[in-house]
């Protein structure tokens, strides 16, 4: 265990490094499945093939592929940006079709009458939407959202093994090529034990909201 | 399609319609304009020229046999480890969920312990330590067939995917009605064979879905082997075609495609399953647990993994 504590300092730039992925990736996957959910939701047929479209693509593709894709691809086309910005990118991508899938069962599982007595007790649709079906659907989303950000978490790691630079996984990837430590306790007890901390308590703080989202059906 | 959106609005009316209408007109050339803009910018950079493309699509192309041999090998490969550690991870997984209902609290706790860590960390880690980790404090996986990377891989795999479909079975097994047990227990089967002979073919008879829902997850982190050793998988015989022929797009739009046609017919596979099920269910006459319970499953486990 000397290995993580005599490196304990990389380790948690390492972590931070890692956190700050986390974060970004975190707002932007929201915002863009957010907005592809609306387009799968919408009335107008063309939008929602284009949210299938990408819901499909984004889903069956290996989150490395399209990582390597961003970063080798868009260079091509003259877009040249920093591997981070690949990296975190490529995340988005892929994890905005799954945040569009959970939003869009949210939506779907608030029952068709709720928003029918909306309408008939004189509600308009953007009242509808703001009373009566987001509060519903918001509860009913919030535990596939939250395993959703879970997994993004978890996949920060990939983002991290094509090679961001500097976070976690990097740092037990220097360590051990570089400077030449045993693998099994930088990351074992680094790498790993990192990750476990995001993600675990990511999962307690899970289980807190939807506590008190929780309604009795 | 149009039971989804009848939570959000009516039948449309006349005004209604012609909204729509132009918002579709709108929405065509928006995304026509992004498309064209899209294209023009690949155009500009020669990206549609025969040099890059002709390695995929045009058979005289010299390198056109060794590209789709290699191609062809890498998704063997990669169904090859999908398989296997498929296979392993529903045993051990069943295994692990028996022991789990069966075993008292004490037994349980260490089950559920190991549980909570494996699905905790990430797979790509876990591939690490499989291939990697094992090697270097001496487990010897050489002379297992398939050789060393492809079993550190399946160790990785099988070890992030068990834990999962134990979580899938210990559900299916749950969602069983109570009187299903009973009944075995009455007619007096034992704890042991009451899980094997009644419990477990039902739990699995709903859980098939899922299980394949299960399978595009598998299927997709074997590429994950990329960033860590040398197996020939589907990604890694692409990733070396774009650096010989220096046609990234190209080579990674074809790679994406055919990751994707697998996964969408797996994808799909599940849907069909699971859609004959619900209506063997009605047609017996009785609620099926299948529809609620694979959504929920596949949320919490499937989740971008």
């Amino acid at each position: 265990m000397d290995a993580v504590f005599d490196n304990l300092d990389l380790f948690v730039d390492g972590f931070l490094t890692s956190l700050r992925i986390i974060v970004i990736a975190m707002i932007g996957s929201l915002l863009l499945g957010v907005v592809i959910a609306a387009c799968r939701v919408s009335p107008v047929p063309p939008l929602r093939a284009f949210g299938t479209f990408w819901v499909t693509t984004f889903r069956n593709t290996p989150l490395s592929v399209v990582l390597f894709a961003c970063a080798f691809g868009l260079p091509e086309i003259g877009i040249n940006r920093s591997f981070f910005f690949f990296g975190v990118l490529g995340l988005v991508l892929y994890t905005s079709a799954f945040v569009c899938e959970a939003v869009r069962s949210g939506i779907n599982s608030v029952s068709a009458g709720q928003a029918e007595a909306a309408r008939s007790i004189g509600l308009n649709f953007s009242q509808g939407l703001r009373f009566v079906v987001l509060p519903q659907a918001l509860r009913t989303v919030v535990p596939p959202l939250g395993s959703v950000i879970i997994a993004m978490m978890k996949n920060s790691a990939v983002v991290g093994a094509f090679g961001v630079g500097g976070d976690l996984w990097s740092t037990g990837a220097t360590l051990t090529s570089a400077r030449g430590l045993e693998t099994l306790p930088v990351y074992v007890g680094g790498v790993a034990v990192g990750y476990l901390i995001i993600t675990l308590s990511a999962g307690a703080l899970l289980q807190l909201l939807e506590r008190r989202v929780a309604i009795a059906r | 399609m149009s039971q989804e959106q009848s939570v959000l609005y009516d039948a449309q009316g006349p005004r209604a319609r012609r909204r729509t209408l132009i918002g579709t007109v709108i929405a065509v050339l928006a995304l026509l304009g992004l498309a064209f803009v899209v294209v023009r910018r690949l155009a500009d950079r020669g990206q549609f020229s025969m040099e890059l493309w002709g390695p995929w699509i045009d058979p005289s192309n010299e390198a056109f046999d060794s590209v789709w041999r290699l191609v062809g090998e890498g998704i063997v490969n990669t169904l090859k480890a999908a398989a296997v550690a498929m296979v392993l991870s529903v045993v051990l997984g069943t295994i692990i969920a028996v022991a789990r209902l069966s075993l008292g609290r004490g037994g349980r706790l260490p089950l559920i312990v190991v549980t909570e860590i494996l699905r905790g960390l990430p797979v790509v880690v876990l591939i690490y330590i499989g291939v990697r980790v094992l090697d270097d404090v001496g487990v010897d996986l050489g002379g297992l067939p398939g050789g060393q990377v492809f079993w550190g891989l399946i160790i990785g795999l099988t070890a992030y995917n068990m834990v999962i479909f134990a979580e899938i079975v210990r559900a299916g097994v749950a969602s069983l009605p109570k009187g299903q047990r009973e009944a075995a227990l009455a007619t007096g089967l034992t704890q042991g064979q009451t899980m094997r002979i009644v419990l477990l073919p039902q739990a699995f008879r709903t859980m098939l879905p899922a299980i394949i829902s299960q399978l595009v997850v598998v299927l997709k982190d074997t590429s994950l082997i990329t960033f860590i050793a040398n197996y020939d998988e589907l990604l890694s015989q692409g990733e070396s075609i774009q650096r010989n022929l220096d046609n990234p797009i190209q080579t990674f739009f074809i790679i994406g495609l055919i990751y994707i046609a697998m996964n969408y017919a797996l994808g799909r596979l599940a849907q069909y399953i699971q859609r004959r099920q619900a209506q063997a269910g009605r047609a017996q006459g009785q609620p099926t647990e299948t529809v609620g319970l694979t959504p929920a499953t596949t949320g919490t486990v499937g989740g971008g993994a």
